[in-house]
């Protein structure tokens, strides 16, 4: 029985700052969903004609050419520098730094924690995939113990290596950042919450209350060699009680 | 009786099959044929238990999903 | 008319960057350039600018990075081990075409080396220190009035070229104490709004990059691009000095603090009746090739002297010994000190009075 009488509304499509063309990800890869919610953010906000992105080396250094907003790349790491210098200059844009896990825990660490102890009014958005993606699959410092990737054929071993890197918890240590939170994409309730976060992190910079950061938990079914339903089952069972979700920091203004 | 549909962009779904487990009601599959990149891609074999409940959209990383939803007129 | 001043070149770097515009300035701490960023930390704060001190000067070039993609006059300073760190980032900007000033204060190296003055840093400054086909302008001060006017032409070149300038001076230029007259601002303008990122309002966004992956000769055309701009600066932006070279018989070359000896030599020599003259190298990139190869063109024999083991040298040797004119067979010598010692001016008079004998 068919409705053709009802009306019909479109009630979910692609967010107008997302510009439509086919991604380059691998099919299952999470930064797709992820651009999809910061473009939803930015649309909700009103903001794509204040917002710059930066993007650096990794599988997201073409986002600019997803996200219909100012672009620009970074060094490998250097994001937050780079966030830092566009920030200070443009007080009143939104500046989102876009990060792998091997940009902002690895070459960038000393970024990453300088941008967030100065308490930049910028948003952090990181990608944990626990894996060197666009370089084929190394081990990150995010990668499990005993993970296989192409740079830990054997496991990763933490006697040799150490363990992974919490990001939150390791920014969570510093006084300025007014926002952290983890998430997962591996899931529609996970995605929701990722949702809101990233709206989260964004709306923060807009009525500047301060560095905000969330980690979104995302599948790299190429990098890790799984497909992509399997992907999603391996953040809930690997990664999740390693690396578990929640909100770690949520300072509101006090002037809002 | 259903709430609304799904429209698939059959050529830019890369056939990663994610919705197809997100889907409350398990009403997608992938198809037999294969679209211009050489993928299977989605196909909603029982839209008329479709509930408009987004989650295949939602959780798509390709935008290929639209969701209608039927409003009483 | 501007009044005479005394300043230290390090503060006077500071001083100029901001008479030029800049208000947006990154560094690290590192002797023997320490002043530069003291000076900004005061003044920058109190006129509505960005004085920032990074977690390194690998972090500093960035924020120069994302302040000039913002379109802002940019500078940051350093000397050799930091300015090494930045090398990738002087690649990036040079790739994305972004205008910024860079100060090398050099200092002894290799390594840790020492703190102080040298121009061991010549070759990384002027054949670059990072990837890819690029160039940067380098001007060499010789005094602190030239600090503080190579330092406002900085900016202009930057801008109008969309490139990284280099101003490489040393720890002593740094450190010492001069009188001058303060620099104008040039009143040039630079319309950046076709390409600095400020929000896609009311247009497509603009983006900054350097990657170019496809199609396959998109990288080759903005190699091309680059290397047209680099030869019209090789035509226009030259820059240098002589002194006593008319007559000369004997042409000392050296820039920087080494020009400021060799002009001491001059004047010895000259007393003494031996006809010695100095040409003065202001930009070492675009290097001054046919104004040498004319300064040296009835010169006996040409003495490079430099705080290295012989870099410029090599520039002197292209320069003069491919040219077409006489200047092909004259006599290069050289008299250097490295590891931050300064050459000694009787060791070049008597160098250059032994060609008499």
């Amino acid at each position: 029985m068919r409705n053709e009488d009802a009306d019909v509304k479109l009630v979910y499509s692609m967010p107008e700052s997302l510009v439509d063309r086919p991604n380059h990800y691998c099919p299952g890869c999470g930064h797709g969903i992820i651009h999809k919610l910061l473009t939803q953010a930015i649309d909700e906000l009103e903001i794509r004609e204040k917002t710059i992105f930066i993007a650096p080396v990794g599988c997201s250094v073409l986002a600019y050419f997803y996200i219909d907003v100012d672009g620009c790349e970074a060094a490998h790491g250097r994001a937050p520098a780079v966030a830092t210098g566009l920030k200070r200059v443009h007080k009143d844009k939104v500046i989102i730094s876009y990060q792998g896990d091997g940009d902002l825990l690895a070459i960038g660490t000393a970024e990453t924690i300088h941008a967030a102890n100065r308490g930049e009014n910028i948003t952090v958005i990181f990608v944990n995939n626990a894996i060197y993606g666009m370089t084929g699959g190394q081990m990150a410092p995010t990668s499990l113990a005993s993970q296989k990737t192409k740079t830990s054929p054997y496991g990763r071993d933490p006697a040799d290596v150490g363990q992974p890197i919490r990001a939150c918890e390791l920014l969570n240590t510093l006084e300025a950042p007014v926002f952290i939170e983890r998430c997962a994409v591996n899931n529609v309730k996970n995605i929701l919450k990722t949702r809101k976060a990233i709206k989260k992190v964004v709306q923060n910079q807009v009525l500047n209350i301060g560095y905000s950061f969330v980690e979104i938990l995302s599948m790299c079914p190429t990098g890790w060699g799984m497909t992509p339903q399997r992907a999603v089952e391996w953040i809930d069972e690997a990664m999740i009680p390693y690396y578990p979700l929640g909100n770690f920091r949520k300072k509101e203004s006090d002037h809002v | 009786m259903a709430k609304g549909k799904p429209g698939i962009d059959i050529e830019r779904c890369k056939g990663c099959a994610l919705c197809i487990e997100a889907c409350p009601e398990k009403i997608l599959k992938m198809s037999e044929s294969f679209n211009r990149q050489g993928q299977p891609y989605t196909i909603c074999f029982e839209p008329e238990r479709c509930t408009s409940c987004m989650s295949c959209a939602i959780i798509c990383p390709d935008s290929a999903i639209r969701i209608w939803r039927y409003v009483a007129v | 008319m501007a009044e005479t001043v005394l300043m230290k070149g390090n503060e006077v770097i500071g001083e100029a960057a901001i008479i030029a515009g800049c208000r947006y300035y990154f560094a690290y701490p590192i002797t023997p350039q320490n002043e530069i960023p003291a000076y900004m930390a005061l003044r920058l704060p109190r006129i509505g600018g960005t004085f920032l001190q990074a977690e390194s000067e690998l972090a500093a070039i960035n924020m120069v990075f994302g302040a000039s993609a913002a379109g802002a006059r940019v500078m940051t300073s350093s000397a050799s081990p930091g300015i090494s760190l930045k090398q990738e980032g002087i690649s990036y900007l040079s790739g994305a075409e972004l205008p910024a000033v860079v100060v090398n204060m050099v200092r002894g190296g290799p390594g840790l080396g020492n703190i102080a003055g040298s121009q061991g840093d010549y070759f990384q400054a002027t054949r670059g220190g990072g990837h890819g086909d690029y160039r940067t302008i380098v001007l060499a001060p010789a005094s602190v009035q030239e600090l503080a006017d190579l330092t406002v032409e900085a900016f202009d070149l930057a801008d109008q070229y969309r490139m990284v300038v280099v101003l490489l001076g040393d720890g002593y230029l740094g450190q010492m104490s001069e009188s001058l007259k303060l620099p104008e601002p040039s009143g040039k303008e630079f319309d950046k709004s076709s390409w600095a990122l400020t929000g896609a309002s009311g247009r497509a966004p603009h983006i900054v990059y350097s990657l170019r992956l496809s199609p396959e000769p998109a990288l080759e055309e903005v190699n091309l691009r680059l290397q047209a701009k680099y030869r019209e600066i090789e035509k226009n932006e030259v820059r240098f000095d002589t002194y006593r070279s008319k007559d000369a018989e004997y042409l000392l070359v050296g820039f920087g603090t080494s020009a400021r000896i060799c002009k001491a030599a001059v004047n010895i020599l000259r007393r003494e009746g031996i006809k010695a003259g100095l040409f003065r190298p202001i930009t070492l990139w675009p290097f001054p090739s046919l104004a040498i190869e004319r300064a040296a063109g009835s010169i006996k024999k040409v003495l490079a002297v430099e705080m290295n083991a012989g870099q410029m040298l090599e520039d002197i040797r292209l320069a003069l010994w491919t040219s077409t004119s006489s200047s092909r067979n004259v006599v290069i010598d050289f008299c250097g000190r490295t590891g931050g010692m300064i050459p000694d001016v009787d060791e070049i008079v008597e160098r250059v009075r032994n060609y008499e004998k």
